[in-house]
């Protein structure tokens, strides 16, 4: 399987690319267009800050080849939220993949923000999904999230309900890190790998 | 529900673990990588592993533990010791590792917060701070514990706080290595200070210290070396304990 990764400056590639090798894949790291557009499942990674990703990605024209892609895509943490339609995360205009917004955490009893640690997963509605996954718990480092909508997949308690995944079509995004997951996240990943659209 | 960390501690040097540790299970007990993976088949949360390397060749030597540990870790995993730069902390993140601890050189130079979250996210930015009560006082101290200074912990907690970080290991060493308990009092006071969260570390002796430190204390992590090293405490043991005293846990 042609599995690549999207190479832009986002901090957690290399995780990634250990998670996959650990399943026996050998991604491509490249940002070379006409690869991308050739892979069989495409992953877009992200840790980082919303405006200056975005930056990045407009002035490497991504931000217009990612919304264009057919095949299977899994957008990770920020990359989930770069496929929404905007973070508040400095006010940023993102890709729009998904038509809805990516606030910050205010939390209503003094929870701490960023949101970091194991939480549960739960209402697990879609093929990247076991049955046996409800209410697993996989790893979240994020300070702002996507709200409940019809693309919700998987959702999170944490100052409310939130989107610990979305769907649409051929795009799949999960806000927490299946390559730091454990034998959860290790699952996720294979679910993906397994995916035709 | 966002579950407590338990949280192990391996101190390295020259790629190697150092301070005793008596795993029965174990090809070599000084491979930190192997150790770490142990620790994550006994269910830690997360792992800690502190360079004390001395030497100049120090990023060269991160580069390649960092590596290592990622290539067979599946858990979030901190890199810290002598961590002073942005080059050090690129090296660090670029190699796999999720987090890395700033210590010293954030009160030497505490813009440093500022420039490494801004260019690498607050998430992946841990202060480690080790403090001491002087008169009263919690008073930051640097160069693993051997230099006082005239930060407060409290103030200098806020203050990486509004810079950027996005956790703080706070070590009481009054309380480290006595096995009598964590500094729960502090530790309280800080979690009521900041509003990011605490790893707490420093005077774990037995189960009912983590529930405590969970409750009393308001940590979201706790950390601990000797104790888990020695197998005084198994960790899939403290976690059902702690699941009985109805704290919240993978």
């Amino acid at each position: 399987m042609n599995l690549t990764i999207i190479d832009y400056n986002a901090g957690n590639t290399q995780s990634v690319i250990f998670a996959l090798n650990r399943l026996g894949i050998e991604p491509i790291l490249t940002d070379d267009f006409e690869a991308i557009k050739k892979a069989d499942k495409v992953i877009f990674p992200g840790v980082g800050e919303a405006s200056t990703t975005m930056a990045f990605l407009k002035e490497k024209k991504l931000d217009q080849l990612i919304p264009s892609l057919k095949q299977p895509v899994l957008g990770i943490c920020l990359g989930m939220q770069l496929m929404c339609a905007y973070s508040e995360e400095n006010e940023t205009f993102c890709m729009g993949i998904f038509d809805q917004q990516v606030k910050r955490f205010q939390p209503p009893n003094g929870q701490k923000v960023p949101h970091m640690g194991w939480n549960n997963i739960g209402q697990l509605d879609s093929k990247l999904f076991d049955k046996s996954l409800e209410q697993e718990r996989v790893y979240f480092v994020h300070s702002y999230y996507a709200e409940l909508s019809d693309y919700t997949i998987a959702t999170t308690d944490y100052c409310g309900q939130f989107s610990a995944a979305l769907h649409k079509d051929n795009f799949y995004a999960t806000q927490f890190h299946p390559e730091k997951s454990g034998r959860v996240g290790a699952k996720i990943l294979e679910n993906f790998l397994k995916l035709t659209i | 529900m966002l579950a407590k960390r338990i949280v192990p501690c391996l101190d390295i040097k020259d790629g190697r673990t150092v301070k005793g540790v008596n795993f029965v299970d174990l090809r070599d007990a000084g491979d930190p990588v192997e150790l770490g993976a142990a620790y994550s088949e006994k269910g830690a949360d997360e792992i800690v592993f502190l360079d004390i390397t001395a030497t100049h060749e120090k990023r060269k030597t991160l580069a390649a533990l960092a590596k290592n540990i990622a290539k067979n870790l599946n858990i979030p995993f901190t890199v810290g010791g002598g961590i002073s730069s942005i080059q050090d902390v690129d090296v660090c993140l670029m190699n796999g590792a999720d987090k890395v601890s700033i210590n010293s050189a954030a009160v030497r130079n505490p813009a440093l917060v500022d420039e490494l979250a801004l260019q690498f996210g607050n998430q992946c930015i841990v202060i480690a701070i080790d403090a001491k009560l002087v008169d009263g006082e919690w008073i930051v101290y640097v160069s693993g514990g051997r230099t006082p200074t005239k930060r407060r912990l409290f103030e200098f907690a806020k203050e990486v706080e509004s810079r950027g970080a996005g956790e703080i290991l706070f070590t009481s060493m009054d309380h480290d290595g006595t096995k009598a308990g964590f500094a729960v009092d502090a530790l309280a006071q800080l979690s009521d200070t900041v509003n990011i969260p605490i790893i707490a570390s420093g005077g774990a002796g037995n189960m009912e210290h983590f529930a405590e430190v969970f409750t009393k204390g308001k940590a979201d992590a706790g950390l601990a070396a000797s104790i888990f090293h020695f197998g005084e405490i198994e960790i899939p043991d403290l976690k059902q304990y702690l699941r009985e005293q109805s704290i919240e846990i993978r």
